[in-house]
């Protein structure tokens, strides 16, 4: 357990409402973080079905300006943060000259020589100083890099009915805030940067405002909500969210040994954009080879639950390494995203006698496992 | 946090409700909330022979796994068979119907050797805490 009255760790703006609200209280990446508020398979399902409230202000917030922005970005990043029109965002990743991922970001443009990069708070510290080494290169002359992680307070409000309740606090016609999309909007009388970004696989929006208007949209955002079903989430049900969305978390699926093409998620690295950029060569050698390990889902067969660090077992030999593991809420079952070697997931795959096959050595027994497809959930489609 | 007076207590967080030579055994409220929602007990089969200090069972949550700690020589006579079903039992009544399993104690009517009192407990969480 944290000592809540540690010196160390950092607080949100929303440190006292947390306690108020009797939330057992984590240390994550430095900061002192809500982990769950009650029950986190609650919460969990609150987001699927009605709303959730999450406190995300250790997330790091880092501003990129001036005339030179937008074409220091392409070459700091693996993304072209040129192609992105003001007001909308994109996921991207800062890799090392190796091809290895320093971190997974959002990038939202904010205007023509304004960005702002939304970066993992273990990482934030490091990619602020990668951005600022990075915009002196080459294409990078006439940008400047701030962390303002300290200036904003991020409010997420996920799930179904995320709209309807963000809709009650802003006149902001909610309908033109497309997914990935950001928007200066008023709630509650607060100005906000609202974006409809989230890392649950459900509809909703991640809210940036300043520290003094935190606590205010809290209460108005769980004044609005109570009607909807809304309720306070901790990082717990954020981490089981994002599994069963199939959603990477640095630290586990991403890592300085991991290229983006291993995660599955090539797709973000832009090899035809025009410039340089940090990472190409080595990441456009990797595009061409065949991969030696991919990233796989499993679901559980028992209920003992595969957790970060096991063994993949095919035919009783280590094939892979569990990532992330978690028994999911809405499928009933334990799921696992895992590393596993290229060979063995393509003959996993095609076996037709590969019941049995397949396991996790959970803690000295070989528990059975299938290959199940990414992501675990998709949200219905709106009506 | 509840610790209930009549109780024995291990410094691993299991407790011990002893009558008739026999050891009735949970886990407290504080390692269900530090634990958060449990999904899965694996307890010692009936009839397994015990031993005090030994891990003899895990109790699995949405977070992570701790092994249970065997409170006392004996053996296992009866599990209780709601938890398989129910594991959130562990969490809304960590005393009462979240109990696991019960161990007929080799020391007979005898208190076992070992264990803490709900004054030494509240004591041991609270150092706990502050960490």
């Amino acid at each position: 357990m944290p000592d809540p009255q540690s010196p160390a760790l950092r607080r949100t703006p929303l440190a006292t409402v947390h306690q108020g609200l009797g939330a057992t209280m984590t240390e994550f990446a430095g900061w002192l973080m809500p982990l769950r508020y009650g029950s986190e398979t609650a919460e969990h399902n609150a987001v699927r079905k009605a709303a959730g409230l999450f406190d995300l202000s250790h997330m790091g917030e880092l501003m990129i300006t001036g005339d030179g922005a937008a074409a220091a970005l392409d070459y700091a990043l693996v993304g072209e943060a040129s192609a992105i029109k003001p007001g909308r965002a994109r996921y991207t990743m800062i890799c090392a000259p190796d091809g290895g991922v320093i971190d997974d970001l959002i990038v939202y443009r904010l205007a023509d020589s304004e960005y702002m990069v939304v970066a993992n708070a273990s990482n934030a510290a490091v990619v602020a100083a990668e951005l600022a080494e990075r915009v002196d290169g080459p294409d990078g002359r006439g940008a400047d890099v701030k962390d303002r992680t300290a200036d904003y307070a991020l409010i997420a409000v996920q799930g179904p009915q995320a709209a309807a309740i963000v809709g009650s606090l802003t006149s902001t016609d909610l309908d033109q805030v497309r997914y990935y999309a950001s928007y200066r909007a008023t709630i509650d009388g607060s100005e906000a940067l609202l974006a409809r970004t989230g890392y649950t696989g459900e509809d909703g929006f991640e809210i940036f405002v300043g520290p003094q208007a935190a606590a205010p949209v809290w209460e108005a955002l769980t004044e609005a909500g109570g009607g909807f079903g809304l309720v306070p989430a901790g990082l717990a049900a954020r981490d089981s969210l994002r599994l069963e969305a199939g959603m990477p978390l640095y630290g586990n699926e991403l890592g300085r040994d991991v290229t983006p093409y291993d995660a599955g998620l090539g797709r973000v690295v832009k090899l035809d954009k025009p410039g340089d950029f940090v990472g190409r060569a080595a990441l456009a050698e990797r595009a061409e080879a065949a991969p030696t390990r991919v990233l796989v889902g499993l679901a559980g067969k028992t209920r003992r639950v595969p957790r970060h660090g096991y063994s993949v077992l095919w035919n009783g030999e280590p094939c892979g390494t569990v990532t992330s593991g978690a028994p999911s809420p809405t499928l009933g079952r334990p799921i696992a995203m895992a590393y596993v070697t290229a060979e063995i997931a393509a003959e996993a795959r095609s076996a037709t006698d590969g019941d049995g096959r397949l396991a996790v050595d959970i803690r000295g027994s070989a528990e059975p496992a299938e290959l199940v497809p990414l992501p675990f959930y998709r949200r219905p489609a709106p009506n | 946090m509840s610790v209930p007076e009549e109780l024995y207590y291990t410094a691993e967080h299991e407790w011990v409700a002893i009558s008739d030579a026999t050891a009735r055994v949970g886990i407290t409220d504080y390692a269900q909330r530090a634990l958060g929602d449990v999904v899965y007990v694996t307890a010692p089969a009936q009839g397994t022979r015990v031993t005090a200090g030994d891990p003899c069972g895990e109790v699995e949550s949405t977070k992570s796994v701790s092994d249970i700690y065997c409170p006392a020589d004996g053996e296992v006579t009866e599990v209780n068979p709601e938890i398989d079903e129910d594991p959130g039992l562990v969490n809304s009544d960590p005393y009462g119907a979240g109990w696991l399993f019960k161990i007929k104690l080799d020391v007979g009517d005898q208190l076992p050797p070992g264990l803490l009192s709900a004054a030494e407990y509240s004591a041991l969480t609270a150092a706990e805490e502050q960490q």
